[in-house]
């Protein structure tokens, strides 16, 4: 269980890192595009808008970071 | 180069970056471990960590490639890719603001070689038992963010050995230059590249990513970008813009002297 646990760990430290908001902004960010399309309402301005929500969410709590002292 | 499009240059150059990193740092622990305590056990560890390395891409880069539709697979390896590369800038975003501690090999060298000063002197079939498990944790640990990279990039671009090549390629330059220096790499520019590095992990992971989006859309073909492979540039240019901006900003709240959020440690 100690080893299935650290194996977690690793993989979580490996992808997530430091901050686990961006990695949640980026997959909410990708479920609502998900949501989108397979409701039919996709269409050529989809990539746009989701790259600019995904530079939101990266932005975002950085900018929140550096505001805490 | 010659033959190669946009994006497989693209894919070359962001390999051979990131992986340069890496074997800078792997290469820092492995010079503190041979000339500490003893070369043919730091070598040999280092050889058993790329060989497991290497039966790791080969499986999971066979699994990947057998099991994931290609919308599918874009949109999962996007994904990590894009996490992955955020942090990377978002680490490199915080270095230059002065917000978090730069990567300082020299003393990274320093301390790894105070620790294996200090360590005991067990033998394992006649190799130092801890330079070859540093060694061999060392390379393994920072060779895995190698192969993550090359596998996908190399996936997602559809030319893994382009993308091998990359990673090989800063191998052996890192090695070569080690072996002319014999000393830690600590001038190499690491904040820039990690800096650049990240912004093509995180362009190529958003262009991926969303495309792969089109696994939910009716059909399950990949989405298309507005322009194609031409938007690659337009994402590229925006996550520099954005990175700069944020740098800017953050600095600008250090020197005033406002809340400027806490030092994080140099850790990766």
């Amino acid at each position: 269980m100690r080893y299935l646990v650290a194996f977690g760990r690793f993989w979580y430290d490996f992808v997530v890192g430091d901050d686990w908001r961006i990695a949640a902004g980026v997959v909410g960010v990708l479920a609502v595009g998900a949501v989108v399309l397979a409701t039919g309402l996709g269409g050529t301005w989809l990539p746009a808008a989701l790259g600019l929500a995904l530079i939101l969410v990266f932005s975002v709590p950085i900018l929140r970071a550096g505001r805490s002292g | 180069m010659v033959g190669m499009d946009a994006s497989e240059l693209g894919l070359l150059v962001a390999v051979m970056l990131a992986a340069a990193v890496e074997f800078v740092e792997a290469f820092t622990i492995v010079l503190a471990m041979g000339i500490t305590r003893d070369w043919r056990s730091t070598l040999a560890g280092t050889t058993a960590a790329l060989v497991v390395l290497v039966i790791i891409t080969g499986v999971a880069g066979y699994a990947l490639v057998q099991w994931f539709p290609e919308s599918l697979l874009q949109l999962v390896v996007g994904t990590l890719l894009l996490i992955f590369g955020l942090q990377w800038l978002r680490k490199a975003v915080l270095r230059s603001a002065g917000l978090k501690a730069l990567h300082d090999e020299e003393a990274i060298f320093r301390e790894e070689a105070a620790a294996a000063e200090g360590a005991g002197n067990e033998t394992i079939m006649g190799l130092d038992g801890f330079a070859f498990v540093v060694a061999f944790k060392g390379v393994l640990l920072e060779g895995l963010e190698v192969v993550f990279i090359v596998l996908t990039f190399g996936l997602t671009a559809g030319n893994v050995p382009l993308a091998a090549a990359g990673a090989a390629i800063a191998g052996v330059i890192v090695l070569a230059v080690g072996a002319v220096v014999h000393r830690p790499l600590s001038r190499v520019p690491e904040n820039t590249i990690k800096h650049g590095v990240g912004i093509l992990l995180s362009t190529f992971g958003t262009f991926w990513a969303v495309e792969g989006l089109g696994v939910f859309a009716p059909g399950g073909e990949s989405l298309e970008w507005p322009g194609g492979e031409l938007a690659i540039l337009v994402v590229l240019l925006a996550w520099l813009v954005v990175s700069r901006a944020l740098i800017v900003v953050l600095r600008r709240r250090v020197a005033s002297g406002g809340p400027a959020g806490r030092a994080e440690p140099a850790a990766v």
